[in-house]
């Protein structure tokens, strides 16, 4: 059990001078909003809700998501080192809070099912009074999740979501993503295959039998037929198979030289450690070594595939060894915190939370139309994939994309990818037309 | 022709898993007439007696070397497992072979817990009505579940099989067919053969022991084997115990193909229950026959050739025999009648 | 006139628990669990408890399936909304239908066979419900992400009466009157006292002894020359309306659907939830639903903060250890108390809840000291068997 008293240390005093400085323009920007919205905050602290998987599969991607929430509020309220506050360009925040308020926070349990996320998050918005709800694990959660909180008239920071729906045909006004999806992964990776493996590949995909699957086999697909790989088969599991023996068979007299696993979390930990049994990556085939991708890696489960990562590429939102500021800072304060790195899904929760509270300052208000509309379109940098752009047409996250490879020499049981490369954000940027949906209007709610 | 070659082999080897795993719960369910929900979650405690082997073996001494730092900025921990510290090469072969050496563990450990929990909790519940035994086996299931989330997190825990092991053997050229055409893992083959030997070995112990026709006697009538003053609670709690070890077994040898977590037992739950359902209860052999058919089809039933004809054909077939099966033979394959009907 | 919509004998049972649904905002407060989401929640699971309490409770057969009957009532309520009209009454009607007509169908083939037998064949056809709607019927389902409003959907029935441009979602209404927060939850409320009347006339009908009858020995029934399947089949299809029903008023109460409503685990938390109750009482399964509900939403949200809040009276270094300790068993760990409870209590109170309510109202008539409120209590508590 850690000890939970905390050395209070004081603010950073260049940090509160910067922040100051800075804050100085909301006066001539802010809007005259309504003082009457949802969960309009009385006292003088304001409640955040952290809605994170604490059962189920994802309990420890919510636990490192936790931890991480818990590490910004600490970082907001002025406690602890800073971390990226120190770091992310331009930052109104003051470190005393949001708005002068102290920040406070409520936490439940989605146990990855939207029906527990939504029922969650109604009672941190009826019961808590949490402004803001964020976290989550899956992309089905977080679609649903959305949807509750514009109907609720409060913000939605999305957590891990890595659907092109989640800004795409579902998008809403009130909701935000940090995290990259599945055509940014397609789009970054593409490259990186062609240069490893060449342009004439026979690929088979298997890929998890619903919406997020589907759409990233479609985004890979594309991106990989784009660059002159030919798609032999995209066969379709069931999600939570556990043993895919009988799907990866059919792949090794398919003429396949490339298999492509569209699955997350414990589906790839099996597919793909299956897929190892079976010997496909000792195989050659068309007079070339068969291979095998992973467009979406998470550090986190991928330890659960031991050794059988190494040297298989794919794609992740953001990794703990990269070496700029912002990420050597946030590192740094989370490992002195919880004695281990930050997982990409801590990353994304810390630095929504940040950035939520930014807007809040920066807007003068909490009033959910005044957040949408300090975050719409806001450029920064520093949080850790240099510049960084929340899109104002779709709420996407516009960043650079790591194509990472499974590390064939570990130093450590935490140094599992390695970054091969980092993709410029220009190259995985799409029109937001091409996923249609309708961001619709703002919903400040009642108070 | 390889494909089809490769779906039956593939189906055999899931079969003799799925007929694993219920052996266990037909022996509860045939001979104590509990309905056992906590049977995957004793799959599951017998993986985790593979986890545990494992990081004992791998425990690691911990130097800190001050002149490295982590990206945090503490010094850089070294750390040498303890066993190639003190045993060397010994140390080494006993890592690589942890999870066939976890059987050894496994073996007390989970008769132990058998034993605990029939002689605590489920003997009390032989009269009670199966609701009461559902509720009280689910709930000692989430205890057991949240106990190994509590030591070991929720991730999946890699256990991999020792390295002769790793490969894929090639069964097409065996068979005379083109080399390459049918390989499958060697691990899958020996977890068929362990299938084959523990299930074996478990029919012969109820058929040509004395205990064993005890047992299946008091299966076939409970009081008149008590009237014959045989204390036939004694050998129902080795029962349960025999069950936990079945269940124990089968969750080490499985770690390999699937890294366990604490959630592993729930996911089989429901398939084990099928098995045992369609083969009959209470019937052995039922349950063999189930399993092999289970396999078989649902491997075949995940093919694209299939799948195109009937759409989504995969994520029901189980269910699908299930639901034929019980039509057509209202006691599953080989069932009695009277068992568990009430 | 009273008596002849309702035994005298379970009058104060019935006016009592009007009493308690309708204050529960009030009594809930101070458990923390008073506000709109978890009282409409333990009202819609507690309709859902009360029917599976009537194929369960009285007959004996266990069905594991009843959640497909819930994903179907949600699926049609959804699909009301997006076709008819926002309008709560024509979803309420069809889900109670749907959930019925898939229940006449499953049960017509389940019914075949009975004990386990039964149990695994509900569970099945549930299981097929559930993987091909998260599957190969996303077309109908959505899938994953589950069944939504959307600004264009067609609505008829609305756009026939009124011709106004929305500019966002349309809320669920019942003639105007919201269907979310408190508004919600008296609907909600209203429903499950009119369905807990519905039972309780079940259990005391001609039928309900017929049920009975089934529970304790079908073959012998059958010897008499009586056909026992129309009378389960009929018990069986009232059960899936009321699933349906739940399943209705969770999206007219939150207009989503989604499959995993549709999952084993759901038709095997009912299960739990009467078992816990009390099966075969009439109030138990409503007490068993509100005590899981109650575990999900409040327990899991306790996290260490909260605690050392609660602990503060202690010294600091009792008050760390009281968190650590504490802290196993809600927030992360809240499946581990509701675990133990299960074992606990099926140990100690094999008629469940009602159960320990019963002998708590005995040794206050024994103490002398009973006053009128703890007799009815028992007297509720008195298993229907």
């Amino acid at each position: 059990m850690k000890k939970l008293s905390v050395n209070r240390r004081t603010v950073l005093k260049g940090t509160t001078a910067a922040a100051a400085g800075l804050a100085m323009p909301t006066f001539f920007h802010s809007k005259a909003y309504a003082a009457n919205f949802t969960n309009a905050p009385t006292g003088g602290s304001v409640t955040l809700g952290f809605n994170v998987p604490q059962t189920g599969a994802y309990a420890d991607e919510g636990g490192d998501e936790l931890r991480a929430y818990k590490l910004a509020v600490k970082h907001l309220n002025g406690e602890g080192d800073g971390g990226m506050l120190n770091t992310i360009k331009p930052l109104s925040l003051k470190g005393n809070g949001i708005l002068g308020k102290k920040v406070a926070y409520v936490t439940g349990d989605t146990q990855t099912k939207s029906d527990a996320a939504r029922a969650s998050a109604k009672r941190m918005i009826e019961k808590d009074g949490a402004l803001m709800i964020t976290g989550g694990s899956s992309s089905g959660v977080a679609i649903a999740t959305q949807g509750l909180c514009q109907e609720a008239g409060v913000i939605f920071m999305a957590g891990l979501t890595h659907s092109n729906d989640t800004t795409g045909k579902d998008k809403k006004r009130n909701g935000f993503r940090h995290f990259f999806n599945a055509y940014m992964s397609g789009a970054a990776l593409a490259p990186v295959l062609k240069k490893n493996y060449g342009a004439d590949r026979n690929a088979y995909h298997l890929t998890a039998d619903y919406t997020w699957g589907w759409t990233q086999e479609e985004s890979i697909k594309n991106s990989t037929e784009a660059i002159g790989w030919n798609t032999v088969n995209a066969v379709r599991t069931p999600l939570g198979a556990g043993d895919f023996s009988q799907y990866i068979t059919p792949v090794l007299n398919s003429g396949a030289d490339v298999l492509i696993l569209n699955h997350y979390g414990k589906d790839m930990i099996n597919s793909l450690t299956q897929a190892v049994q079976f010997g496909l990556r000792d195989k050659v085939v068309n007079g070339k070594d068969f291979t095998i991708v992973v467009p979406l890696y998470s550090r986190l489960m991928a330890q659960g595939a031991g050794k059988n990562v190494k040297g298989i590429f794919g794609s992740t939102n953001w990794h703990w060894s990269l070496q700029d500021a912002g990420s050597k800072a946030f590192v740094k304060s989370f490992g002195q915190e919880y004695g281990f790195p930050p997982s990409q899904a801590a990353h994304t929760c810390y630095v929504q939370t940040i950035m939520y509270a930014d807007a809040c300052e920066r807007a003068g208000t909490f009033n959910p139309c005044g957040v949408v509309e300090a975050l719409e379109g806001h450029k920064f940098d520093g949080a850790g994939n240099g510049a960084t752009e929340y899109r104002a047409d779709d709420h996407q996250c516009f960043k650079d994309v790591l194509v990472v490879k499974g590390n064939e020499n570990p130093t450590s049981q935490f140094d599992i990818l390695e970054v091969v490369e980092v993709t410029p954000r220009s190259q995985v940027e799409y029109d937001p037309k091409i996923f249609g949906g309708n961001l619709g209007a703002c919903n400040a709610g009642k108070a | 022709m390889d494909v089809i070659l490769l779906q039956l082999l593939n189906g055999l080897d899931k079969g003799g898993a799925y007929a694993l795993i219920a052996l266990g719960l037909t022996l509860t369910f045939g001979t104590l007439g509990i309905v056992n929900f906590a049977h995957g979650a004793l799959f599951m405690l017998g993986a985790f007696c593979a986890v545990t082997v494992k990081s004992v073996l791998s425990m690691q001494m911990i130097a800190l070397d001050p002149t490295k730092k982590t990206a945090w900025g503490t010094p850089l921990e070294i750390k040498t497992p303890y066993v190639e510290a003190w045993f060397g090469d010994f140390g080494a072969v006993l890592l690589e072979y942890s999870v066939p050496v976890s059987i050894l563990l496994a073996i007390p450990i989970m008769l132990l817990i058998g034993v605990v929990i029939e002689r605590g909790l489920i003997k009390h519940f032989y009269k009670r009505p199966h609701a009461d035994q559902i509720l009280v086996t689910f709930g000692l299931a989430i205890v057991m579940q949240e106990i190994i989330k509590a030591i070991f997190g929720a991730n999946p825990i890699p256990q991999p099989a020792p390295e002769i092991f790793a490969g894929s053997a090639d069964v097409g050229s065996w068979l005379g067919l083109k080399a390459g055409s049918v390989v499958y893992p060697w691990w899958r083959m020996v977890y068929l053969a362990f299938s084959a030997f523990v299930i074996a070995a478990v029919f012969c112990f109820l058929q040509f022991t004395t205990f064993g026709m005890v047992v299946r006697a008091g299966m076939a009538d409970r009081e008149t084997v008590g009237l014959m003053g045989i204390d036939i609670d004694r050998r129902f709690t080795i029962v349960f115990g025999l069950a936990a070890i079945v269940a124990g077994m089968a969750g080490v040898m499985y770690t390999p193909i699937l890294s366990p977590d604490y959630h592993m037992g729930m996911d089989f739950l429901v398939l084990s229950f099928v098995v045992v359902v369609v083969g009959g209860m209470g019937s052995l052999p039922g349950a063999i026959l189930a399993g092999f058919l289970l396999g078989i089809l649902q491997s075949f039933a995940s093919l694209n050739e299939v799948k195109n004809i009937f759409p989504g054909i995969d994520q029901i077939i189980i269910y699908l025999v299930a639901v034929v099966t019980l039509l057509v033979r209202p006691r599953g394959l080989m069932g009695r009648k009277g068992v568990m009907e009430s | 006139m009273m008596h002849n919509l309702i035994n005298k004998r379970d009058l104060p049972l019935f006016l009592g628990f009007i009493v308690v649904v309708l204050l529960a905002p009030i009594i809930m407060n101070p458990l923390g669990a008073g506000y709109p989401d978890l009282l409409q929640k333990f009202a819609i699971f507690g309709i859902f408890a009360i029917g599976f309490n009537i194929l369960f409770g009285l007959t004996g057969y266990l069905s594991f399936g009843h959640a497909a009957f819930l994903g179907v009532g949600s699926y049609t309520a959804v699909w009301t909304f997006k076709l008819l009209t926002m309008n709560v009454v024509p979803a309420i009607f069809l889900s109670t239908l749907m959930g019925g007509l898939f229940a006449l169908l499953i049960g017509v083939v389940s019914l075949r066979r009975s004990g386990i037998y039964f149990s695994i064949l509900t569970l099945a056809f549930a299981q097929m419900a559930y993987n091909l709607a998260y599957s190969v019927l996303t077309p109908i389902t959505n899938g994953e992400t589950g069944l939504q409003l959307r600004l264009h959907d067609p609505r008829y029935l609305d756009n026939f009466l009124t011709s106004s441009v929305e500019t966002s979602l349309p809320s669920t209404t019942f003639f105007g009157l919201s269907m979310s927060g408190f508004s919600g939850f008296y609907f909600c409320a209203v429903i499950l006292i009119i369905c807990f009347y519905v039972s309780l006339r079940i259990f005391r009908s001609p039928f309900g002894v017929m049920l009975r009858a089934v529970k304790s020995n079908q073959e012998r029934m059958s010897y008499t020359g009586l056909n026992t399947r129309p009378y389960t089949l009929a018990a069986f299809v009232i059960s899936g309306m009321f699933a349906g029903l739940a399943g209705g008023l969770m999206a007219v109460t939150d207009p989503l659907a989604g499959a995993e409503r549709m999952q084993w685990t759901v038709g095997g938390e009912v299960v739990l939830m009467t078992i816990l109750g009390g099966a075969g009482t009439l109030i138990g399964p409503v007490l068993g639903a509100v005590t899981i509900k109650y575990f999900e939403n409040i327990f899991s949200s306790l996290n260490d903060n909260i605690l050392m809040g609660f602990f503060s009276f202690m010294p600091e270094p009792l008050q760390h250890a009281a968190t650590a300790v504490a802290g196993l068993f809600v927030g992360e760990g809240w499946h581990l108390t509701l675990g133990a409870l299960f074992v606990i209590i099926v140990v100690f109170l094999p008629g469940g809840l009602m159960e320990g309510l019963s002998r708590i109202g005995k040794l206050f008539r024994r103490g002398g000291g009973g006053d009128g409120k703890k007799d009815a209590a028992a007297k509720f508590a008195t298993p229907a068997e």
